[in-house]
């Protein structure tokens, strides 16, 4: 009888069609090929490059050498091959057995010790990765803050199914309160006067700053989740419209916090490691959300909020939840953001970031983390590849997202679990 | 009192675009359930084609030897353009819009959105970031009206829009098209079903609305004339706000709700100081949806997102 009722689960299907042979690695497998990947450039990344006559190690792939000399195509898709495809499927295919059989022994124990160990060896492999180049290290950064405010948006647009516009104010909330406690706590600024604190405690403050970001931009989503109840659809998007222009209005006449020439000098504690960490939790904690009764209760307000609410849903609570917590995350995000800057201002939380955020939600995929993950990594990794055709790069990401709206409306992942020890398990 | 006065006039002036923009808005919102993002930068494209077809018919009048009055020639300038824009509208609804007729409205919304950063970008690309002067067609004298000073441009903006706004109700009221677009703000489904062209009130729907914008977009270049590839960015999105406060089906909301955010925008200046002006205007706006969330005219109806 349970088996009738039980809903069946999405399919975690690829878009595209592994070949059987990549099929049987497992995961474990496929992160020790990027790593050995990653030494492998790092000891003959220098060499390879001139040899194949290339000005220097392609920092993005050879995407941007490529962009501003198309002769230089071949040297790149040789390194490309060199570097990248061909140790990252020949070490993963070459070790399957042993990777296969030791992911087989950490299936058997618990979770969590799984995926630490696999996130060890990924941020390990980051690292090194983004160790050649600052330039790599600062678009790393963005991309992870960039997943988190993916993801905090589709908890309220996907899962919830409203269209929030006002991500971007929360995000300059959380932005800005990190950015206050951070001068005003621990650095001799012009604005705050002296540091109170000491300065070396400051990187053990900061993710206290940044939950304390991020519950500022909950409390403020009140503002948009309570007009919610009675307002649904068109009507909440201009109610977080306008809370957008409020915020940054707002952020505009505070002159102590700097106005509409922002606030600059925070502490660097954005390092690669800090990012990542957040990013992971944020996964985390998003991912069981919406795995979760709560989830199924967003997606019953979603789709039919009477009779959601017939089936004992507690519609209010559910909203309440799914904006707090969306706003919760594009604090974090924020917060990070402001100290990966160093810098912010209120022009940056305005329409351009809302394009920006909408685009990277509904490329990837509306109500699915994994979705959420590969538009962010996606819009983030063209943006930054596009680079080179200056202003011409506004032209070529719109035209992806309409043809990607207009084929798959709701995104590419769109409505996908994101099962983790599925994706930890051995394969063969 | 005076003051006061002045301020009703300025206010008019600046509400009138907002009303023109939020009818465009409107319209495409309230007959084809879809919110058309691009549309400021139809507005903006208006105005560059307005700014374009001008100084193209002064140098052609030069050229000729002819002596044309300027307001002969702003009108030719504003039907051209009304025209021209409003084959651009429809080129919008035909490669954005109708893919996605039968998707999720948002995606339709994003897509708008992304059309409108694609002629941003577009203008940005072809003409470059230097703004554009607007061809100065009709010289500016300024009546006093007993301490209140109206200059004729005031005037004709306020009087160009009314008209337009009239025109339109009449074409919404009396015509065969005005009726089944009446009707698919009724009921969307049952329309096509009684053997009007969708695609036909589409992009009908979207011509008007386009028309509307730019010649909002050529007063506005006679008003303001400086002209910029993002000028339409925040004015759409706030006569979107305007567009969505008077409520879905109505268009006497839309330019009443129009002419409402000119007065706050106008007024508040003038009590508080001027840089608490978007967020007291915001604001006001925000407590107006909390208390009438369907917007002054709007019914209430149970929103099924299509998703």
């Amino acid at each position: 009888m349970e088996e009738a009722i039980v809903q069946k689960r999405t399919s975690s299907a690829k878009i595209i069609s592994i070949p059987s042979a990549l099929a049987g690695t497992p995961m474990l497998g496929w992160l020790v090929g990027v790593l050995c990947a990653v030494f492998l450039e790092r000891q003959f990344g220098d060499l390879l490059a001139f040899e194949l006559y290339l000005p220097k190690i392609p920092v993005l792939f050879g995407f941007l050498i490529v962009m501003k000399d198309p002769s230089l195509i071949p040297g790149a898709l040789a390194y490309v091959l060199l570097i990248y495809v061909a140790p990252v499927i020949g070490v993963a295919r070459l070790s399957v057995g042993v990777t296969n059989r030791l992911a087989a022994l950490l299936d058997r124990g618990p979770l969590r010790l799984s995926a630490l160990i696999h996130l060890t060896l990924f941020y390990i492999a980051l690292h090194y990765w983004a160790d050649l180049s600052d330039y790599r290290l600062v678009v790393l950064k963005l991309t992870m803050i960039a997943v988190m405010l993916t993801l905090s948006v589709n908890v309220t647009n996907g899962y919830l199914g409203e269209f929030s516009c006002a991500h971007p104010g929360f995000m300059a909330l959380g932005a800005y309160s990190a950015s206050i406690l951070s001068l005003f706590l621990f650095t001799n600024s012009p604005m705050f006067g002296r540091a109170v604190l000491p300065a070396w405690s400051g990187p053990y403050f900061f993710p206290l700053e940044l939950i304390i970001g991020g519950i500022v931009a909950a409390i403020a989503a009140l503002i948009v989740a309570i007009p919610s109840f009675r307002t649904r659809g068109d009507y909440l998007a201009i109610i977080s419209l306008a809370f957008m222009f409020i915020v940054k209005s707002l952020i505009e006449n505070l002159e102590w916090a700097g106005g509409p020439r922002g606030l600059s000098g925070q502490p660097g504690w954005s390092s690669l490691h800090v990012v990542f960490v957040w990013m992971v939790v944020c996964v985390w904690v998003i991912n069981n959300f919406v795995r979760s009764v709560f989830g199924k209760a967003m997606n019953a307000v979603r789709d039919n909020e009477i009779a959601a609410d017939a089936m004992t849903v507690n519609t209010r609570k559910t909203k309440i939840a799914a904006f707090m917590l969306g706003a919760f995350w594009a604090g974090v995000a924020g917060g990070l953001f402001a100290h990966v800057m160093r810098f912010v201002n209120p022009g940056t939380f305005g329409i351009q970031r809302l394009a920006e955020i909408l685009a990277m939600v509904y490329f990837g995929g509306l109500n699915s983390v994994v979705g959420s993950v590969f538009g962010a990594v996606s819009i983030n990794l063209i943006s930054e590849m596009l680079r080179p055709l200056h202003v011409y790069k506004w032209i070529v990401i719109p035209l992806i997202l309409i043809l990607v709206m207009i084929y798959r409306p709701t995104g590419l992942l769109a409505f996908r679990e994101f099962d983790v020890k599925e994706i930890l398990k051995p394969k063969g | 009192m005076e003051f006061f006065l002045q301020n009703v006039v300025n206010a008019l002036q600046w509400g009138s675009f907002y009303a023109l923009i939020a009818l465009g808005y409107s319209m495409v919102y309230s007959i084809m359930m879809v919110f058309n993002f691009a549309h400021g930068d139809i507005f903006m494209t208006g105005a560059y084609i307005g700014c374009g077809i001008a100084a193209l018919l002064l140098g052609l009048f030069a050229a000729f030897g002819l002596n044309v009055p300027g307001w002969a020639t702003l009108s030719i300038t504003i039907v051209i353009s009304m025209l021209l824009t409003s084959l651009l509208g429809m080129l919008v609804e035909r490669v954005g819009y109708r893919p996605l007729r039968e998707a999720p409205r948002a995606s339709a919304a994003i897509t708008g959105l992304m059309i409108g950063i694609i002629l941003e970008t577009g203008n940005l690309a072809i003409l470059g970031a230097r703004r554009l002067s607007f061809p100065e067609l009709i010289q500016s004298t300024t009546y006093d009206l007993g301490g209140v000073f109206v200059t004729n441009k005031k005037i004709l903006i306020v009087g160009v829009s009314l008209a337009l706004m009239y025109a339109l109700s009449r074409f919404i009221q009396k015509t065969r098209w005005g009726m089944a677009m009446r009707a698919m703000s009724y009921d969307y489904e049952v329309v096509p079903l009684m053997g009007v062209s969708l695609n036909g009130v589409g992009l009908l729907t979207f011509a008007i609305g386009s028309a509307l914008a730019a010649a909002a977009g050529i007063l506005y270049g006679l008003a303001y004339p400086v002209l910029d590839p993002y000028m339409g960015v925040l004015l759409g999105w706030k006569a979107f706000v305007a567009a969505i406060l008077g409520g879905r089906g109505s268009i006497l909301g839309a330019a009443l709700a129009g002419f409402l955010l000119g007065f706050i925008e106008i007024f508040v200046p003038v009590i508080f100081p001027s840089t608490l002006r978007d967020l007291i205007a915001y604001s006001i706006i925000l407590l107006i949806l909390v208390f009438r969330p369907y917007g002054f005219f709007g019914q209430a109806y149970s929103t099924q997102l299509r998703l």
